[in-house]
């Protein structure tokens, strides 16, 4: 018997729906929604605008019109609300892994030219430089959510020899495809964008490409892994790519 | 065929409704900022409700009508002239070729729409014309409008128009506003502001600041305070979210708005206050007023049932006007 997760629902505007667990940032969890958000994404429905997950919650923009059409004489609100809680109720009665995570591996260059803070974190942490990228190599990361920028991707978690605060004052300008820290999170810029996380490395894959259908590189529920390559490698990708 | 931009306003785009379906890739939806006014200038002409159309603030574009259009001009009042004489927004116009249409005075909003007839031809991505700045992709290669613009229009036939004529009938646009008097409903955070704050929200004005733009408006007024510290991870925010910033002033999230947050969401703004909001310009006060879940849903659907009955009513008239013509 599986037992049910507590949760609480509530709107976000008169267009939207959360579903919150609430709590910390949870590995379990985030599976539940991983496994929500594909759920309800075979509900399909042209009422329904956006399915998004995230850390320990997963919301719904909806079209009210259209839901009211759906609805009759309940609220639009509801109407996706008990579709929420059932779609909820199936999958705690059912194996976690009914949908499958995709792997990625994420090729990086911990050179000292493109990781700026590696040596400030390193010593910090009382390791050396090897030993941190080691340590950032040697565990598969889990996408919580995708957020702040388009294709950015919050992994977790790091472990807690490498796990560094936010830099005191962000950068003006981080560049594309810089790997950084921040707690326990590790993540990617996908653009030249203001940030405060610390750089430890570069990948040279292109995150976000407008010219693609699948315009992100990485999803919700990705597991991600990162290996090293060499400064050589990674002029020799980032040129080979586009 | 099509108008040209002789000289740019501040910030001219194309927009549509918004595009939607990405946010779990930490896409923002975008789009116009006020949607009554955007499908109201469509609805005038006939054409489907989410056509792109071109937004503007003040000081807005000077435009060139390469060849004649019909046209309208709803959301901000600018004193908008077509070759020097007046012309009136909410209203379908027939402008003739070489006219130059331009924005003498900043009246009254802070957004106006210009739709022809049939659309712009714009460029489409993921499903919208909306322009995204951050990404520059849609509308007009995903950037404000610059000189010497030309946009196409969809119909490129001519349409003989000779003189400069307003269509007998103009859209009654008072009964989607209200006089910055902004509907909220209580956010998640809501019942974890101080009592007194809960108060002040209502009963003081809040001044949108200068540091407003697309993405969201900074409102300035009474601090409020959240009875204890919360620590929120991020989750999805809306077109309207009220967010309580560490400073204890509010920002409500606006079209371009990002995907996730996590400060505390205090409120979220009525989809029917939306369009006053976005008329809203800095520097003036707003008023919030509490309604509940419910109370937002049915005057959202009364407002959309006016929308459809404002549109069969322009149908009907177009109908009649081009078949007595």
């Amino acid at each position: 018997m599986v037992q049910t997760a507590a949760y609480q629902i509530y709107p976000i505007g008169d267009q939207g729906i959360t579903l919150d667990y609430g709590g910390e940032m949870s590995e379990t969890v985030n599976r539940k929604i991983f496994q929500l958000f594909k759920s309800l994404q075979n509900w399909q429905s042209d009422a329904i605008l956006d399915i998004i997950p995230a850390y320990h919650s997963i919301s719904i923009i909806y079209d009210l019109i259209k839901i009211k059409k759906l609805a009759g004489e309940y609220s639009a609100y509801h109407y996706v609300e008990t579709k929420l809680r059932v779609t909820e109720s199936l999958l705690s009665d059912q194996s976690n892994e009914l949908f499958e995570e995709r792997k990625v591996e994420i090729p990086v260059c911990y050179d000292l030219s493109l990781a700026p803070d590696l040596i400030e974190l390193a010593s910090a942490q009382q390791l050396s430089t090897e030993e941190v990228i080691e340590i950032h190599c040697s565990k598969t990361y889990r996408i919580y959510m995708i957020g702040f920028l388009p294709g950015f991707a919050y992994m977790g978690s790091v472990d807690s020899r490498i796990a560094s605060p936010r830099k005191a004052s962000p950068r003006m300008n981080v560049p594309a495809g810089s790997v950084g820290i921040a707690g326990t999170q590790t993540g990617i810029y996908p653009f030249d964008s203001p940030g405060g996380w610390q750089l430890i490395g570069q990948t040279p894959l292109q995150l976000f490409d407008t010219s693609k259908e699948n315009p992100t590189l990485l999803e919700p529920g990705d597991q991600v892994r990162f290996y090293a390559i060499s400064l050589e490698e990674f002029h020799h990708l980032k040129n080979n790519q586009s | 065929m099509g108008l040209r931009i002789l000289k740019p306003g501040i910030a001219d785009s194309i927009q549509d409704k918004g595009r939607y379906g990405y946010q779990q890739l930490g896409i923002p939806p975008g789009g116009v900022m006020d949607r009554i006014a955007a499908t109201v200038a469509n609805t005038l002409l006939g054409n489907k409700i989410d056509e792109p159309v071109l937004e503007m603030h003040f000081p807005a574009a000077t435009i060139l009508f390469e060849s004649s259009m019909m046209i309208a001009i709803t959301g901000a009042d600018f004193g908008a002239e077509i070759n020097g004489h007046a012309v009136l927004i909410n209203q379908p116009i027939l402008v003739p070729a070489k006219a130059e249409l331009r924005f003498t005075k900043n009246k009254k909003g802070s957004k106006v729409y210009l739709s022809v007839e049939e659309g712009f031809q714009t460029s489409s991505w993921l499903g919208s014309s909306s322009t995204s700045f951050l990404l520059h992709k849609g509308g007009q290669e995903g950037r404000n409008l610059i000189k010497n613009d030309l946009l196409e229009f969809n119909n490129q036939e001519d349409l003989e128009i000779d003189s400069l004529t307003h269509l007998p009938w103009r859209a009654s646009m008072a009964e989607f506003y209200s006089d910055n008097i902004i509907a909220f409903m209580p956010g998640a955070e809501y019942q974890m502001l101080e009592k007194i704050s809960q108060t002040g929200m209502v009963t003081n004005k809040f001044k949108v600041s200068t540091q407003s733009n697309r993405m969201g408006y900074r409102l300035e007024g009474q601090a409020l305070l959240l009875g204890n510290k919360i620590d929120c991870l991020s989750s999805a925010v809306s077109f309207g979210t009220i967010q309580l910033l560490p400073n204890a002033q509010m920002i409500v999230l606006m079209a371009d708005h990002q995907t996730t947050g996590g400060y505390p969401r205090i409120g979220h703004v009525a989809s029917s206050s939306l369009p006053t909001l976005a008329q809203v310009s800095a520097g003036e006060s707003i008023q919030f007023e509490l309604i509940s879940r419910d109370e937002a849903e049915n005057i959202y659907l009364q407002q959309q049932q006016n929308l459809q009955q404002l549109q069969n009513a322009c149908n009907f008239r177009l109908q009649e006007y081009f078949r007595n013509e």
